[in-house]
């Protein structure tokens, strides 16, 4: 097997999460309803 | 130009009263400091997804629910939970068995120091010199496309877009490369090794 003496030069590519990550959040973000009774919160979460 | 920049205090207050567009706005101006602080801690393009998305579920549960206290600090908040779920993730996956020691069994039979010694790592760094005075030598299309796929990490698919060149003469010119350094190499009897 080849031996590899380079290195990888530092990376300073901008990171994102995937699109589909963000879109998802999104989605989730409008589904979600957060309801409060008597110091009980519920999550409901519309198709 | 004035930098008309909403506070991300304003959007969080948006948000929580049913904005559901200044939950995007936030994501998009903290999405690369997040991810990015998630993937240097995990150095992992899924795991580091997965993570950002947990952190957000939290959020939005959090903002949601009205129990996040506004204080002016919304992106180290975000870190915050990030950063918790991180040390979870650590928490779950790197769970050690525990091993006592014995007459028999002693534990650095199963236990190793991978990092390289100091001189090892000098070695190291002079073969990385040694190299780079040797990829100078070459003649300059081989050397570019030489530094693209090996230093830059680049497909020769991209090499050849950006160099305007087909696929074939990218991998052509890496094969020639390759060889002339070993020419190189032979003729100077230089010794690359660690």
């Amino acid at each position: 097997m080849a031996k590899i003496y380079s290195k990888k030069a530092a990376v300073t590519t901008n990171l994102k999460p995937n699109k589909e990550v963000v879109s998802f959040i999104l989605s989730y973000s409008q589904a979600l309803t957060v309801v409060k009774i008597n110091e009980k919160s519920f999550e409901i979460i519309a198709n | 130009m004035a930098n008309l920049q909403i506070p991300d205090a304003l959007l969080v207050k948006n948000y929580v009263e049913g904005n559901e567009s200044a939950l995007s706005t936030l994501i998009k101006r903290h999405e690369s400091k997040i991810y990015g602080f998630i993937y240097s801690k995990i150095a992992d393009k899924d795991i580091s997804n997965d993570i950002f998305q947990d952190t957000f579920i939290k959020v939005i549960k959090t903002l949601k629910s009205n129990s996040y206290n506004e204080e002016g600090k919304f992106l180290p908040w975000v870190m915050r939970i990030s950063h918790n779920l991180i040390v979870d993730h650590y928490r779950k996956t790197k769970k050690m068995p525990m091993y006592r020691e014995t007459e028999e069994f002693s534990i650095f039979s199963i236990m190793s120091d991978d990092t390289l010694t100091i001189e090892n790592k000098m070695i190291v760094d002079q073969v990385e010199v040694d190299l780079k005075k040797l990829i100078e030598e070459l003649p300059n299309d081989q050397k570019e496309v030489l530094v693209m796929r090996m230093y830059q990490d680049m497909s020769f698919k991209e090499i050849s877009e950006v160099t305007g060149v087909s696929i074939n003469t990218a991998l052509g010119r890496m094969r020639y490369a390759l060889m002339n350094i070993r020419k190189i190499i032979e003729k100077h009897q230089i010794i690359l090794t660690n």
